[in-house]
């Protein structure tokens, strides 16, 4: 009798268990997240580092961010499978590269691309007190003319 | 589980009342990689993240698996200009 509860039980105690570490490992990873995007105007979680992506889709944010001459801190998801799985669950957004600006998730490559076209990126960069490379050429045209 | 086309363009068609929907798998057949075009008045007044997020969300379950995707997601009146 007293092995059949330890049978029955011993699953169940070392199955929450599990979730009560899973919880914890969860919860530091987010806090970490938290850091990294607070710390900086521009964060891009990307797959490979700027000057040797990893992803087409990585590469076109890191594109954007030359053209634009956006000072970011980038982190390279590929060398730390517990963010590039925690900021997945951290911005509730399924795919690598993903950018943050003042804290706040914006968007993957398609959203920064079409941001980038409609000349919202620009706006958004301003709100936070980055002059894209963009506005500066096209003021720079405008006086020469 | 593999996707296919197909089953994703009738999910999202079904799922967003979508009145046009384009589905182009890129990986050659592998399943893992995708790129739509969703057309539906339930992105009206929304932003383009939440946009996203909504087809995201329809998706939920295929894109644990689907690894590339790429999309866009515009109203009936957009996507007629």
């Amino acid at each position: 009798m007293n092995s059949l509860i330890r049978r029955s039980i011993y699953p169940l105690y070392c199955n929450n268990f599990k979730i009560s570490t899973r919880y914890f490992a969860d919860g530091a990873v987010k806090e970490k997240i938290d850091q990294i995007v607070k710390n900086n105007k521009v964060v891009v979680f990307m797959k490979g580092i700027p000057d040797a992506p990893r992803c087409g889709f990585s590469n076109a944010v890191v594109q954007i961010m030359r053209m634009h001459a956006v000072p970011y801190e980038s982190h390279d998801v590929l060398s730390d499978e517990n963010i590039r799985q925690g900021i997945k669950d951290y911005s509730n957004w399924p795919t690598i590269p993903q950018v943050f600006i003042n804290g706040e998730f914006v968007g993957g490559c398609d959203i920064m691309l079409q941001m980038h076209q409609s000349g919202e990126l620009v706006e958004e960069l301003k709100k936070v007190g980055i002059k894209s490379a963009l506005l500066t050429a096209e003021e720079s045209k405008k006086e020469g003319a | 589980m593999v996707y296919t086309e197909e089953y994703i363009k009738e999910k999202l068609t079904k799922e967003l009342d979508a009145v046009h929907v384009e589905v182009i798998d890129d990986s050659d057949g592998c399943g893992a990689k995708f790129s739509v075009l969703v057309v539906s008045d339930k992105f009206q007044g929304k932003p383009l993240l939440a946009r996203h997020k909504l087809v995201n969300s329809v998706l939920q379950e295929e894109l644990k698996t689907i690894h590339a995707f790429s999309q866009k997601a515009l109203t009936v009146e957009q996507w007629k200009k």
